[in-house]
């Protein structure tokens, strides 16, 4: 009873989740004097114009490119530094350790709006400005911080005996790190994963800042729509539907990392 | 306290068991009896946690009937069934202190705060944590964890039966030996029914009164470890059991007992009788211990070779051959040996005689 | 659990150190620099000391925006955790049906944020929007631009909608993380299921509830693109938030000095709360009451 109380409460939840998601699907369908003009549940003379021109116009699908371009370099990055400072915060006690933790916080803090010039001003000295290492490396601003912090929490979940054991049966560091720790805390690096990507993904303000033409971000992109006759909604519902298939291809591939936990107690 | 029985037990974690293999347990019948302390032996993998969840709850099996003292309590859930139990990793409630840890299942069960406070006080007392009782369980070591899950058990006093899932992995050696024996002490003072789990034949060995050996989701031989020792009803037990194991020579039968690659090895009449007119594949099964250098020539020993003499202090192993066929020998450390070439004796009484795995005789 | 004690586990640090030095600190510095000069063009600014920082805290209009920026966080943070935890204990543990929730979950949160206010635009339409359409349908009168009330209401429901699920996904990983053993030894303690979440999951989830708490705050705090594309901070000043009054000021208004100063004192108001918060869920139910 209690059982299917609790799944009706999240199919509900689920369902008005997906409504205004299910309305931007819908008007994506729909030419724009269509949207305007009346109310309509579901499109009533479908139309695909929207996707077609998305996919045609080279400013449009190279914003996607872009965009997972410096998403793909900064998850790397971002994985690849935090998972042996996440180790270092986890297992070891070390000079400054708790307020070096802190500070790297402190970094997802900073209201972006006043720092886009001086980010400007610093990414144009190294002449970096419409690159995607310059919009990738800009975002491990908010999401190595956040990786690190994700992972130390997976990581001091894992008994230290299991390191111990490991080192007294002859493993080097690295070895052990790769070998037996990291196949241990796989569910946190695909949770780790996943939000280092959506939160590049959907990160606006520094990517349009730092980038021209060559690396300009989807995001950015789809704020052109917003100009002369007004909105184009059919083509921004049709672009913002485009946005979310990427992240959820990533979260389709970390499901099981994400589902099943640590096999602790099985080991 | 209470007798198990299990009824034709068998599970399998599939919903439709088809090949042998998807059984976890294959079907079995076994008596716990009221007080005994047992160990259930066997490699990983066997079914042994599946038969103790079983015991708790925790596993409805597929088939069979777990009873009681006689009553049917196959459908029963965990928490009505008065069974402890206590796990590889120790399990604790973090958040609260060691006396809350340990009155948590009584409270569960709305015990009033008088008998709580008895219960917990005793229950520290035997365990030695009532120095701790204000601590944060979480802040303790391992094996004063483990100490607190088996309290959780103790505190109960309508408690049929503490079930042992690996409990001492993760306690290092000399905790591990203080534990154990606190276990023993636990059992002696109360009676209780306690099966413990195991992979490690030494902890069975020394913890139980009785051994359930495993293997295959099938229980071998049960016995006191003297008899697990001495005759071992299954060939995986005689190598599973003992260090280094049993040795095990094919032979066929002859007039006046086998013969092991040409040589006669004598055997009693109550055996000879057993293997006459038998189309198995016989083997001769003698432990270690048993097998000895012969002092000149006597009567049905057999001529070897020596391969290897490995010294482990106050006793020696050494390793025979014979046309092919190992024998290991268990000395104590001063024997005098031959060079090269060694006959051999086995004890008479002995000498066990497997037909496709399993003891005749 | 104490750690072991060991400073060469700074090497393992600082890559980390390194890619966020880069980013972090010159241009805080530059903003610091900003906030104590008048700038009236390239090659022209004079030192003002702590002026910009006078004015900008007596500025009424911030303390109208502090006051909203409090009251929005504070309701994000008790609707959401709450709602969160729920979901993600109401969720299917394994197979299909969990991979399925978990997608489904995730797609709020992969739309960049200024379409998702775009959405909501349409979406609250009272014409040609489902949510409009609904509520007037229903006969109650619902107009976002006009009645700061329904703009509060819409903002927040944006919010919720967007933001709830990433509480789910890592309420989910942490509850996935508990060892079956706990619940089976809670099962054995004839644990119900109140008390199973009160002294099981819910310490088990301290970890990734911290995560959650304070990333809700620090991004509701410094929320901007969602709320400025629904309702332009409107009507009046509303749902005019603090990180929307700073982009008034800073480039409405060409007050970079007062602007960076502004910057500076938002940064350290996220920074003293995000500590309390950090300390608070650090310390609650470990340090030692009896």
């Amino acid at each position: 009873m209690r059982i299917q109380k609790r799944t009706i409460g999240l199919i509900v939840y689920l369902v008005l989740l997906l409504l205004p998601i299910y309305w931007m699907l819908n008007m994506s369908l729909r030419s724009n004097a269509d949207i305007l003009n009346a109310f309509a549940l579901y499109p009533k003379d479908p139309t695909l114009t929207n996707y077609v021109k998305i996919f045609t116009e080279e400013s449009w699908y190279s914003g996607y490119v872009n965009s997972l371009i410096y998403v793909s370099i900064n998850t790397a990055i971002a994985l690849l530094t935090a998972l042996p400072a996440a180790y270092a915060f986890s297992r070891y006690r070390f000079l400054g350790d708790k307020h070096m933790f802190f500070w790297l916080l402190t970094n997802r803090m900073a209201p972006p709006a006043v720092f886009l010039l001086p980010f400007f001003q610093l990414y144009s000295t190294f002449g970096l400005i419409d690159t995607h290492i310059a919009v990738a490396i800009s975002h491990c601003l908010f999401n190595v911080p956040l990786a690190v912090w994700i992972l130390e929490g997976f990581m001091s979940g894992v008994p230290r005996e299991i390191d111990e054991t490991a080192y007294i049966d002859g493993y080097s560091f690295p070895r052990f790190f790769a070998t037996i720790f990291v196949p241990l805390i796989r569910t946190g690096i695909g949770v780790t994963a996943f939000f280092c990507f959506m939160f590049s993904w959907v990160e606006l303000l520094l990517a349009r800042t730092l980038t021209v033409t060559n690396a300009k971000p989807i995001a950015a992109v789809m704020t052109r729509t917003v100009s002369a006759t007004g909105l184009d909604w059919g083509l921004l519902a049709a672009a913002g539907i485009l946005t979310i298939v990427p992240g959820a291809l990533v979260i389709w591939f970390v499901r099981n990392y994400m589902a099943k936990g640590f096999a602790l107690g099985r080991v | 306290m209470a007798e198990i029985e299990l009824k034709q037990i068998a599970h399998s974690y599939l919903k439709t068991p088809v090949r042998d293999e998807d059984w976890a347990l294959k079907e079995l019948d076994q008596v716990w009896i009221d007080g005994g302390a047992y160990a259930l032996l066997g490699p990983s993998g066997c079914g042994k946690t599946t038969l103790l969840n079983v015991m708790s709850g925790l596993v409805i099996p597929t088939r069979g009937r777990v009873s009681f003292d006689g009553e049917d309590v196959t459908e029963r859930k965990t928490e009505a069934r008065n069974i402890a139990q206590v796990f590889q990793f120790p399990v604790i409630y973090d958040t609260m202190s060691v006396f809350d840890n340990l009155a948590f299942p009584l409270r569960n069960r709305k015990a009033d705060e008088n008998t709580v406070r008895e219960r917990v006080h005793e229950v520290a007392e035997m365990l030695e944590l009532e120095g701790e009782l204000k601590t944060r369980a979480r802040r303790l070591t391992a094996d004063a964890k483990q100490k607190i899950s088996l309290g959780r058990g103790l505190v109960r006093s309508d408690v049929a039966a503490i079930l042992f899932d690996e409990p001492l992995t993760v306690i290092d050696p000399q905790a591990k030996w203080l534990l154990r024996r606190k276990l023993k002490e636990i059992h002696e003072r109360f009676k209780l029914t306690l099966i413990y789990v195991t992979h490690d034949q030494a902890e069975a060995l020394t913890f139980a009164d009785q051994v359930v050996v495993m293997n295959e989701g099938q229980v071998l031989q049960v016995g006191t470890p003297q008899e697990l020792f001495e005759s071992p009803a299954h060939r995986f037990i005689g190598y599973f059991i003992g260090s280094p194991g049993m040795n095990f020579l094919p032979c066929e039968a002859s007039e006046d007992g086998v013969r092991i690659a040409g040589q006669t090895v004598s055997l009693p009449e109550s055996i000879l009788e057993k293997i006459v007119a038998k189309e198995q594949k016989l083997e001769l099964g003698v432990r270690p211990e048993f097998v000895r250098p012969a002092s000149g020539t006597d009567r049905g020993s057999l001529e070897t070779t020596i391969r290897a003499v490995d010294d482990l202090g106050n006793y020696k192993i050494v390793t025979c051959m014979l046309e092919g066929l190992e024998i290991k020998m268990k000395l104590p450390e001063d024997w005098a040996l031959p060079e090269v070439k060694c006959r051999v004796n086995f004890n008479p009484r002995m000498i066990r005689v497997y037909a496709d795995g399993r003891l005749i005789g | 659990m104490d750690k072991w004690e060991d400073n060469r586990a700074w090497w393992l640090v600082v890559p980390v150190f390194l890619i966020v030095a880069i980013s972090a600190i010159i241009p805080l510095m530059t903003v610091v620099n900003y906030s104590v000069q008048d700038i009236f063009g390239p090659g022209q600014r004079v030192f003002v000391g702590t002026e910009w920082f006078k004015e900008v805290l007596t500025d009424r209009r911030l303390h109208e925006a502090l006051g909203n920026q409090f009251l929005f966080s504070g309701l994000v943070l008790l609707i959401e955790i709450p709602l969160g935890v729920a979901i993600a204990l109401a969720m299917p543990k394994q197979g299909w049906r969990a991979s399925l929730c978990l997608v489904l979950l995730a797609l709020p949160l992969l739309i960049p944020w200024n379409v998702i206010g775009t959405i909501w635009i349409i979406f609250t339409r009272p014409d040609i929007g489902l949510m409009g359409v609904a509520i007037n349908g229903l006969g109650l009168e619902f107009d976002h631009t006009a009645a700061p009330l329904d703009a509060w209401v819409t903002v927040m429901l944006m919010e919720v909608w967007h933001w709830t699920p990433l509480v789910v996904l890592l309420a989910y990983a942490g509850l996935r993380a508990i060892p079956e053993a706990y619940f089976q030894a809670a099962r054995i303690d004839g644990a119900s299921a109140w008390a199973t979440f009160r002294y099981i999951q819910l310490p088990k989830m301290r970890g990734v509830l911290t995560i959650a708490v304070l990333l809700r705050f620090m991004d509701s705090f410094l929320i901007y693109a969602e709320p400025f594309v629904l309702t332009g901070g409107g009507p009046g000043n509303a749902t005019t938030f603090l990180s929307i009054h700073l982009v008034k000021m800073a480039v409405g208004q060409f007050d970079l000095g007062p602007a960076a100063a502004f910057s500076l004192i938002y940064f350290l108001i996220v920074l003293l709360f995000s500590w309390l918060f950090y300390q608070a869920l650090q310390n609650v139910g470990t340090g030692d009451k009896r």
